[in-house]
This record gives C-alpha cells, sequence and structure tokens, in this order.
C-alpha cells in the first residue's frame, strides 16, 4: 500500500508526524512512503516507522539529516526511489506511483474539501505538489485546523476529489513553514557569485523583452534576483513570467511591473504565500503543468533562465545536489533536473566549501546530466559548457567575468583543499535516482563502516 | 625613488586568523591584500594567524593583487618572527603599526635585510609601509616616508589617531583634515603612495562615499577597507570620466604621433602637452583599464 503526504509545511509540518504516528500504533506494516518530499521534521518518525516495518519502501524528492543517514547505511528494505517533481507528477499520471491514500494538510477547507494553500494560520501559499495527490489519489484525506463556510474559494483542491475530511487543533507551525522577511545576503562571497551570475544572464542573447526566469531560493539566488532587478530597470526590460518556488523578491519583481506573471509552484517565504490570494498574476500551478516530461507540454519548456545549485559538479558538467562528501544522502532533486532543461541553466556554486571541493574529477552521483548544463558561475570565474560555443561567444569578453575550462577550476580548487581520498561504498544499493522521464540515471550504494 | 608606478585604490584588511576569509580574500579585486597579524587577532592566536598567512601565501592563488601583511608592533613580542615568517612567505610589502619616526622604519629595514639573506630572497624586494596612528607619528610624516628606499607608502590610521588627539572621529572628518594633508605631503615629496583610513561603519554606505570622495579629490592613491563590500565603491569614485579618457587617448597619441616624427616635442591642438599632463593621461588610463572602461587596446567601451 502507498501513503502519499506534501512538504509545503517544510520545517513547520504537524500533519506527517500525526498521521504516522497513528499508522505506526494501528500496526500497519509494509508501506511504501511517496511524499513529495521529506523534511527534517519528519525524519525521526520514518526512522521509526522503517525499523518496525512499517515503512519498507520510500520514494521522494528528497531527504537529509538522520534519515539520509540511516538510508545511507542500509536501513530499509528497498531502495529509495528519487524522484524531481516533474518525474513524481510523471510517475504518478503514468502508474508508476500508485496512491492509495493521500493525506494532505491544507490551512483551509470547508466541510466537502473545497480547499487552497493561500489563507488561514499555516497558509503557505501554492498547493503545487499536492494537487497531483488530489487529482489521482485513489483515497483523498484532507487534513486541517480551519474550517471555512462553504462554498470555500479559489479551491485548489475541490470537493470533487476529497473522500474525508479530519480536523485537528494545528497543522503546522507558521514561523517553521517559511522563513520570515527575507534578507538580503551580506556575505561578500554570495555577493560576488551572484553579480557575477546577473553578468552571464545579461550578457547572453536569453536577455531580451518577455524572457522567462527561475532563481530558486537561498542567499545567492535572492540575491540574483535583486542585481536582475536592477539590469531590467536599466536596460529596460520586462520578462514574460518567473517560475517555480518563489520568493518575496520575485514578487516584488511582479508588482513593480517587472515580471508579467508569476507560476508559482511553491512559495519559499512568508511573503510570496502572502500575496498570491491577493495577486490574480501570481498563478497556482500544480507540478504536472510546472515540469511534467510526459504531459502535453510543461512551463519548463519554455523556460528561458534557469538559476540552480550544487553540491558537485564534475568536469562533465554533472551535477549532483543528492550525497554529501562522505557520500551520505543530504538532498533533494527538487525541480533540479527539471528546470535545467531550460535554455540557459546556469549552476551557482562556491568553487570549495570549506575543505571541500565543489567542482571535482567525477559527482559522487549524478542528478543532473551534464549535458543540460550550460555554465558554471564560481567566485573565481565562470565554465562554459563546450558543447555551447554559441554562448562562449556571448560571454567572452564580458569584463569581469574570467572564464575558464571546467577542468581549469576543477584543478585550483583542488589544488587549495588537496586531492581526497576516494569514499567507500559497499555492493548494496540503497537508492536508486531516476531522470526526469523515468529512467535510471545513477545509484547510491550502501557506505562502509 | 624608482617605484613602479601601481594602482593602490583599495587595500583590503583580512584578519590573519580566519582561515575562510584568507582563504577567499584574492577573489574580490582588490589592489592591494592587507593580511593583519595585528589588532584583529588575539594575543592566544599570534602564532596561529601567522602560520595561516604563512601557509596562504605558498598555496592561494592572489591573482594580480599586492599583497601586504600587517605585522605586530616593535614593543611586542612577536615582531620579529612576523618579519622572518613574512618575508620567508615571500610578501610583497611588510606594513609596520604604529610608526612614529624614521629610526622604527630603519630597524625594521634591518631586520627585513637579515631575513632576506637568511631565507635567500633578493635582497631590497621586501617592500615597507608605514601606519601613522598619532600625533608625533604625523609630525614625523616626512621623515618617515623618506626612511627606506624600500618604503612603498604611508598610511593614515585614525582611529589610534584621534584617540592621541583627544577626539573622535566625526562625520566630517574635520579632526582629520591636517592629518590627512601632512601624510599626503610627506608621501607625494617622497614619491611614494598615501593610504587613507579605514571608515568602519558598513551600514553607512553615503557616509562612506563622501569620505571616498574627499580624499580622491585631496589625491589619495587610495583607502584602506575592512569589508570586501566597499572595493567597488572606491573604485567607482576613482573612476575617470568619458572625457577625461578621451583627453588622455588624445595626449597618449599625440607622443606616439611626436615619437613616430621623431620629435622631442609633444603637441595636441596646437598646445605643448607638458609631463605632468602626460603623467595624469597615463593615470587616467590605467584608472579606465582597471574599470572595464576601455578594451585592451584602450578603445573606450560604451555601456
Amino acid at each position: 500500500m502507498t501513503i502519499s503526504f506534501h512538504h509545503h509545511f517544510r520545517e513547520g509540518d504537524y500533519v506527517f508526524n500525526i498521521i504516522m504516528r497513528s499508522i505506526i500504533d494501528h500496526g500497519y506494516k509494509n508501506l511504501t512512503l511517496a511524499p513529495s518530499s521529506l523534511t527534517n521534521v519528519m525524519n525521526d518518525i520514518v526512522v521509526e516507522a522503517i525499523k518496525k516495518g512499517v515503512v519498507t519502501g520510500i520514494t521522494s524528492s528528497g531527504m537529509r539529516g538522520s534519515l539520509g543517514d540511516a538510508v545511507s547505511h542500509g536501513i530499509l528494505k528497498n531502495p529509495v526511489i528519487f524522484r524531481s517533481h516533474g518525474n513524481r507528477a510523471r510517475a504518478i499520471e503514468s502508474g508508476d506511483i500508485k496512491i492509495d491514500v493521500a493525506f494532505l494538510g491544507v490551512p483551509n477547507t470547508d466541510d466537502m474539501g473545497n480547499a487552497n494553500g493561500m489563507d488561514g494560520v499555516a497558509a503557505f501559499g501554492s498547493l503545487g505538489y499536492a494537487l497531483i495527490d488530489a487529482q489521482y489519489a485513489n483515497t483523498l484525506v484532507l487534513i486541517t485546523d480551519n474550517i471555512k463556510p462553504y462554498p470555500n474559494t479559489p479551491a485548489s483542491i475541490k470537493q470533487t476529489q476529497v473522500d474525508y475530511i479530519v480536523q485537528i487543533n494545528e497543522v503546522g507551525n507558521p514561523d517553521k513553514i517559511g522563513s520570515g522577511a527575507t534578507r538580503f545576503t551580506k556575505d561578500p562571497k554570495e555577493l560576488k557569485i551572484a553579480k557575477m551570475v546577473n553578468d552571464v544572464i545579461v550578457n547572453s542573447d536569453y536577455f531580451k523583452n518577455d524572457f522567462s526566469f527561475q532563481t530558486g531560493s537561498g542567499g545567492a539566488a535572492l540575491a540574483v534576483t535583486r542585481f536582475l532587478r536592477t539590469t531590467m530597470i536599466d536596460k529596460n526590460i520586462k520578462a514574460a513570467f518567473a517560475l517555480g518556488g518563489i520568493t518575496k523578491p520575485t514578487v516584488d519583481l511582479l508588482n513593480e511591473g517587472l515580471v508579467a506573471k508569476v507560476m508559482d509552484v511553491q512559495d519559499f517565504d512568508k511573503g510570496a504565500a502572502e500575496s498570491m490570494k491577493d495577486n490574480p498574476y501570481q498563478q497556482e500551478i500544480d507540478a504536472s503543468w510546472y515540469a511534467d516530461p510526459a504531459n502535453k507540454g510543461a512551463m519548463v519548456d519554455k523556460l528561458d533562465v534557469a538559476i540552480l545549485s550544487a553540491l558537485e559538479i564534475d568536469t562533465k558538467f554533472n551535477v549532483n545536489v543528492m550525497s554529501g562528501s562522505d557520500g551520505i544522502i543530504r538532498g533533494a532533486i527538487g525541480g533540479h533536473q527539471d528546470a535545467a532543461t531550460a535554455k540557459l541553466t546556469i549552476i551557482s556554486a562556491p568553487l570549495v566549501r570549506g575543505r571541500i571541493a565543489t567542482i571535482v574529477p567525477e559527482v559522487t552521483t549524478v542528478i543532473t546530466p551534464g549535458d543540460s548544463i550550460d555554465v558554471i558561475v564560481t567566485e573565481v570565474g565562470i565554465a562554459i559548457n563546450p558543447k555551447r560555443q554559441d554562448l562562449m561567444a556571448q560571454l567572452k569578453n564580458v569584463p569581469g567575468l574570467p572564464l575558464y575550462t571546467i577542468e581549469a577550476l576543477q584543478e585550483k580548487a583542488e589544488k587549495i583543499v588537496g586531492t581526497p581520498k576516494p569514499l567507500q561504498f559497499t555492493d548494496r544499493v540503497v537508492a536508486v535516482a531516476e531522470y526526469r522521464d523515468g529512467t535510471l540515471i545513477d545509484v547510491i550504494k550502501q557506505v562502509k563502516e | 625613488m624608482a617605484m613602479e608606478e601601481k594602482l593602490r585604490r583599495t587595500m583590503m584588511f583580512v584578519p590573519g586568523n580566519n582561515p575562510a576569509m584568507v582563504k577567499d580574500a584574492g577573489i574580490f579585486g582588490a589592489d592591494s591584500i592587507m593580511f593583519d597579524l595585528e589588532d584583529a587577532v588575539s594575543l592566544s592566536e599570534k602564532d596561529a594567524a601567522r602560520y595561516l598567512v604563512y601557509e596562504a601565501l605558498q598555496t592561494v592563488d592572489y591573482g594580480r593583487s599586492e599583497l601586504v601583511v600587517r605585522i605586530n608592533g616593535l614593543d611586542t613580542p612577536f615582531y620579529r618572527n612576523d618579519i622572518k615568517a613574512m618575508v620567508k612567505a615571500g610578501i610583497d610589502v611588510i606594513r609596520l603599526p604604529k610608526v612614529e619616526t624614521a629610526d622604527m622604519i630603519r630597524d625594521l629595514e634591518g631586520l627585513v635585510a637579515e631575513a632576506e639573506i637568511e631565507f635567500g630572497r633578493e635582497i631590497g624586494t621586501t617592500h615597507l609601509m608605514a601606519a601613522i596612528e598619532s600625533a608625533r607619528g604625523v609630525v614625523n610624516a616626512n621623515e618617515i616616508a623618506r626612511s627606506s628606499e624600500r618604503m612603498i607608502g604611508i598610511a593614515l590610521s585614525a582611529e589610534d589617531y584621534t584617540t592621541d588627539m583627544k577626539t573622535h572621529r566625526y562625520p566630517d572628518g574635520q579632526e582629520l583634515l591636517y592629518a590627512r594633508n601632512v601624510i599626503l605631503h610627506a608621501a607625494r615629496a617622497a614619491g611614494i603612495a598615501a593610504f587613507d583610513t579605514v571608515f568602519t561603519d558598513l551600514n553607512d554606505e553615503a557616509g562612506f562615499k563622501r569620505e571616498t570622495k574627499l580624499i580622491h579629490q585631496l589625491g589619495f592613491d587610495g583607502k584602506s577597507l575592512i569589508n570586501p563590500r566597499q572595493i567597488d565603491m572606491v573604485n567607482q569614485v576613482y573612476q575617470p570620466l568619458k572625457k577625461e579618457i578621451v583627453t588622455a587617448q588624445n595626449v597618449i597619441a599625440a607622443i606616439e604621433n611626436a615619437k613616430q616624427k621623431g620629435s622631442g616635442v609633444i603637441s595636441m591642438n596646437g598646445q605643448m602637452v607638458d609631463r605632468p599632463v602626460v603623467l595624469r593621461a597615463e593615470r587616467v588610463m590605467r584608472l579606465a583599464k582597471a574599470n572595464n572602461l576601455v578594451d585592451e587596446e584602450g578603445n573606450y567601451i560604451e555601456k
């Protein structure tokens, strides 16, 4: 039996723990867990459920902390299947994931199940990932702390989809659902990288009226949005849409008229979450509309510029966002593979983090294939995928944007931190990573004790 | 003194005991990077900082930045070891804090020369600079600036100086007017660089710009900085205007023209171009290049 959850409450999620506690205590066994992703607040109870034989299979966008550690040490019977947000939608639509019961927490619903994510104490904005579960689960249970008068609108989840509604005291901790006011980073290295990312974008041929972009969250991504805003004003360029996970600085661009539409699959902060209900141009989109490679057309297919991060990048431009330098699972695919299909995919990452190189001869786990990556931006300079000679021509003479080969950047990193000993794994596969079309891209093996 | 004319708009302080900052110091495009072994480092970390900076100088690529270290003062037990380690590491410039007399620089020079012999470094390749932090230092600035062939510059350090003067720093900088001018004149008379003091309130961008414009107008080579975020702001103040660049290009073209004609007299628009004009033109072009306003051939890049 497969059960599913969404992760829109992120680190403020109460629903997952309440439901899993009940499932464990009722003595269920051999369940497959298929949430849109797993956050740290879910770790302890998932580990408990695995140890008791309640959960024997997992498919998720990612996992981290004690759960990632436990899985990497072989705690789970079956290998975890990691899927991108777009791939999860594809897998659910095609029947690769068959959800028997979806338990979806919502910050409001009426007594028939008309619900959205935009209103209430635990509002998180877009219900993007959960909408697929609502549409395809055999049985849908809504969990809420806020029953509204019938009919509740706008209805992102509709009464036609809902089997049960359960009222509890609190579905989430609003302080931990999203970050509060987004602060502009003051880290000079992050700023430098962000400025160079902006230079790459605005000096490329994609920077013209009606372009589209996805920036993601994190200090550097937010800083890019701010630099981009300034350049858009200076050059009088306006974007057709911003896509993906949305932050307040992106919503500000919408309100300033610099971006025509925000296509919103999730909201990373309160500002973005709160503005959705008031702004008709901040459109909630589901994971399939966002990024499913097998439907009749996803928004990522129309995306010009994507800015993504990386734990590791290798000299073939392959990106790892899943396993750490110790080989242990500590990340999530998220929309990485999906957004990387953009016409200009930029990876922004420091050359080294502490004593660990980011640019390496070979990534520990291939998550996003190098063929879909165009430019790497580090604090010392950029590298362009040699397959993109057109970009090479556009970016080779930009002042303040030193151009290196990826091999030269890798050597620079190695010169700073030295050559690490190879990681030690057993032969047992603990997780498989799919590419967004459902094919296998890599496996993660159990770490040697 | 036969010092090559070098751009020294920005001298960025880097605490010598902070590995992350020491490692990343080269990425921000500072003209000079000054590793601090003195005030930024607590007594218990003096040795660790010295090791860290020494090792970083062996391994990290700092690009084209001039590398400076602020050693501990003459009256401290760390002074001699700092000198030895930094000369051995191949540092470009040693900055001595709290300099009050020319003798202090001569003492340093002697120890640096000994270290150069000990570690097989070419004699005279370790340059020196003095930080002036007291009334006595200001009064003696002229001698200090001329105290050694190795001197590349003198710097005002306003925190100690204003305390010594029984005042503190004010937004308008009137309290530093005399010291700034004395140090600048001493430096210019000796043919070395003059560095202005740090501006410590990172959140007061307007104040920082006002102060930078003032010292640029006075004629300082540049400013000591405590944060990489200040580098771009200084460079913007020092950035030449388009008309200055065009004039400089014309001067340089006139020199070329005169050379080709074999003429010793350079003329532009019917007027003789004298040496100060040539020097200024060369400096404008160096600044324009550093600010990416002209390409490698010196052609103006339209933004």
